[in-house]
């Protein structure tokens, strides 16, 4: 790279370089831009605006969860796991039956939120564990084989009749089966804060609830949207205890561990590693936090069934990881936001506000013209995403394998590994021989 | 720093296993593999650290190794030889646990090791090097020297991760990272610290390799045909350093093909031939004997 050729674009990546959060805010305020253009052409007032923005930051907020555990299986440890979805289900529902009132159908054992939350982590750890400590032995893609098929396992069971209501020891439980299951849903966390009764709708506001709803009104945004910007507060702030957790595990020896065996794991046993264990360990935490991310993101509502656990979330997952950049936590962050939010949710925007009206309804008669050809892809923009993230993979894939911040040197060390206590510099010794490695030879 | 069990838990070393020989307390203890092993392994007396007796290994019906019986010195470079197929391999991957051997016993400083898994052979200083030099190519050469060494404290997950318990963890890594430097001076590897180890070339890898290897603070080292595909100069500077290496304690088992090298450099060789050993003793010895030179003739001709 030479310096005279540096054009704006070099710039704008000098910029960014090196400043994380900027990179990831930056990321944001652009996907905000464009959504915000696109709701203010659809005729959308401030509420709407709000809104929109809001549930993009959802999505971006809950796949970063998710993307980023699935960073610490298989981006730094190069576990194959295709079961993530199965994994968000087993920490939803175990969390949704812990808390689930006694009385409601299915019943539940009512426990306070932040236990039923722990129990449900617990429950996908062990989960986990469970798959892993025989699938571990295997190679990487039985690994792989093994989870896809437990995680459509745990979905169909989650549906089936006999787990729809049990009784264990005297205590009825339930997943619901088919028709889904109530519970008390993560945001009364922080509506909380709002109002009297968070958990019974339409309860009296307390007196900060009445001064932020007031506050809110007087610009026009309603009090749901209100309520959502509260609990998307939660959530982000989830986001960056994992961003956090999963950059400490990165920069510290476990890590580095964690990276030889995704490298070359007889090379890290040979060099006194219990490779195994480790992989157990990442393996049972992986999971929790993604039963932990699903049940706050899915489950935010305080209502799931089995189909929010089908397989495709585990490969949107993936393909997040890829665009972002597998082995990096704020390349997992980004991917989970353009995937997400630019990705995923313009488009269904887009389609949704936009389309309809006069678009042919078929792709034979799109083809009169260019204008019909527009409206009928603006009109189906929702099943054509996917026509184009299936582009944008194959293009990285030969591209950008590495994704957009894979190619990032993050040295797995609670130290800078390139700094000397001598102060000297290593790249200042010229004395050495230019043929001192020897020739590439093999 | 750390008299705690260094492991923490994450590779917790020597299931309780008690070494059955009455003189094991000299011996540092396993578990102790903290910095102490950099102070005890200078001081403990060394005798005969790797005893093989009666090693057998067969691969459905094919007897690689048939009955294999030798030590190693103390702080000697021994040197294994034989033509191919001869089952110096075999040997070297039954002695550090990649396979586990038919039948027969490895002990390794008066301790079986026998069918051990890779990582507690090697958490017990026996540490081996690979034929085709295996770096981690995505971590660069800084990582996989900091990798190697035994005992690291923040190989615990909790320890890596809680904050107030990472003190030690950055002590220890910044020790390391002194080490580290001084053993890639030694190899005269340290301007490519910041590269990824799959850029070097063949021979870069191959100095790596030894220099990760010594990260561990080994007792012994199990370099398994080093100079093969090397040049002369860095074969001359690889081997400069093991005679070094050597002279400061260390103890080599070198699996070679090439019958000069051993020959030229080992005190004591062992020669190996249809998964025996056919003949031992000095160079010289080995040279003029009778039945080594019909092995390796019988193979050429």
């Amino acid at each position: 790279m030479s310096d005279d050729v540096r054009g704006v674009p070099d710039r704008v990546v000098d910029l960014f370089e090196g400043n994380d959060p900027l990179l990831i805010v930056g990321t944001m305020l652009g996907i905000y831009v464009l959504l915000t253009a696109a709701a203010v052409a659809v005729g959308f007032d401030l509420n709407g605006i709000v809104n929109t923005l809001r549930a993009a930051t959802v999505f971006a907020a809950g796949y970063g969860m998710l993307v980023l555990a699935l960073n610490l299986h298989w981006g730094y440890t190069g576990l194959f796991n295709i079961g993530v979805a199965g994994f968000m289900a087993v920490g939803t529902y175990v969390t949704a039956m812990l808390s689930a009132a006694p009385s409601s159908s299915p019943p539940g054992l009512g426990l306070p939120l932040p236990v039923a939350i722990l129990g449900g982590m617990a429950a996908a750890a062990i989960v986990g564990l469970l798959t892993a400590l025989p699938a571990l032995r295997l190679r990487a893609d039985y690994l792989a084989i093994v989870t896809v098929a437990l995680s459509e396992m745990i979905r169909l069971f989650v549906k089936s009749r006999i787990a729809q209501e049990f009784t264990v020891a005297g205590v009825t439980l339930g997943t619901g089966g088919g028709r889904g299951i109530n519970y008390p849903s993560p945001q009364t966390i922080v509506t909380g804060l709002l109002v009297k009764e968070p958990r019974s709708p339409g309860s009296e506001p307390t007196a900060f609830g009445e001064a932020v709803f007031g506050a809110a009104e007087s610009v026009g945004i309603s009090e749901s949207v209100v309520s959502g910007l509260f609990y998307l507060v939660l959530l982000l702030v989830f986001t960056g205890a994992f961003y956090w957790l999963l950059v400490r595990i990165a920069n510290s020896p476990f890590g580095r561990v964690l990276k030889a065996i995704r490298e070359d794991e007889l090379v890290a046993s040979s060099l006194g590693k219990d490779t195994r264990l480790f992989k157990l360990k990442v393996f049972a935490v992986g999971c929790a936090l993604m039963g932990l991310g699903g049940y706050l993101w899915i489950g935010r509502s305080g209502y799931v069934n089995d189909l929010s656990f089908r397989p495709n979330i585990t490969f949107f997952v993936f393909i997040a990881l890829i665009i972002g950049g597998a082995g990096s936590n704020t390349g997992s962050i980004l991917g989970g936001m353009v995937f997400s939010a630019l990705l995923f949710y313009f488009p269904q925007f887009v389609s949704q506000n936009l389309g309809g009206g006069s678009a042919p309804d078929s792709f034979a008669a799109a083809l009169g013209s260019a204008g019909d050809l527009f409206a009928y892809a603006v009109a189906n923009v929702s099943s054509l995403r996917f026509v184009a993230i299936g582009i944008l993979l194959v293009y990285l894939m030969q591209n950008r394998p590495e994704g957009i911040l894979g190619h990032r040197k993050e040295d797995a060390a609670s130290v800078d590994l390139l700094e000397r206590g001598s102060g000297r510099r290593p790249a200042a010794d010229g004395g050495r021989p230019p043929d001192s490695g020897g020739e590439s030879d093999e | 720093m750390s008299e705690t069990d260094a492991d923490g838990g994450a590779a917790g070393p020597a299931e309780a296993e008690i070494p059955e020989d009455a003189t094991a307390p000299e011996i540092d203890e396993p578990e102790a593999q903290d910095s102490e092993v950099e102070e005890s392994a200078k001081t403990t007396p060394r005798s005969l650290p790797l005893r093989v007796q009666n090693l057998h290994k067969e691969f459905g019906g094919i007897t690689a190794v048939d009955g294999a019986t030798f030590s190693v010195e103390a702080e000697s470079l021994t040197g294994l030889i034989g033509p191919n197929g001869a089952g110096k391999s075999t040997t070297f991957n039954c002695i550090t646990g990649v396979h586990r051997p038919t039948s027969g016993h490895v002990y390794f400083r008066d301790e079986d090791i026998t069918g051990l898994a890779p990582h507690e052979i090697a958490q017990r200083g026996l540490v081996r090097t690979f034929q085709i030099a295996r770096e981690l190519e995505e971590m660069t050469v800084m990582e996989n020297m900091m990798l190697a060494p035994r005992g690291q404290v923040g190989e615990s997950l909790v320890r890596s991760v809680t904050p107030g318990l990472r003190g030690s963890v950055v002590e220890q890594e910044t020790e390391l990272r002194e080490r580290a430097w001084e053993t890639l001076d030694l190899f005269e590897i340290d301007h490519l610290a910041g590269e990824y180890a799959g850029n070097l070339s063949g021979g870069q890898r191959k100095l790596l390799e030894m220099a990760r290897v010594l990260m561990t603070d080994p007792e012994m080292v199990l370099l398994d045909e080093p100079l093969a595909g090397v040049n002369p100069t860095l074969e001359e500077k690889l081997l400069e350093r093991v005679h070094e290496l050597r002279g400061e304690g260390y103890t080599f088992l070198l699996v070679e093909h090439d019958m000069d090298v051993i020959m030229e450099n080992c005190e004591h060789v062992i020669v190996m031939h249809q998964g025996r050993v056919l003949a031992e003793g000095g160079p010289d010895e080995i040279r003029s004997n009778e039945q080594v030179i019909e092995a390796y003739l019988g193979e050429n001709v």
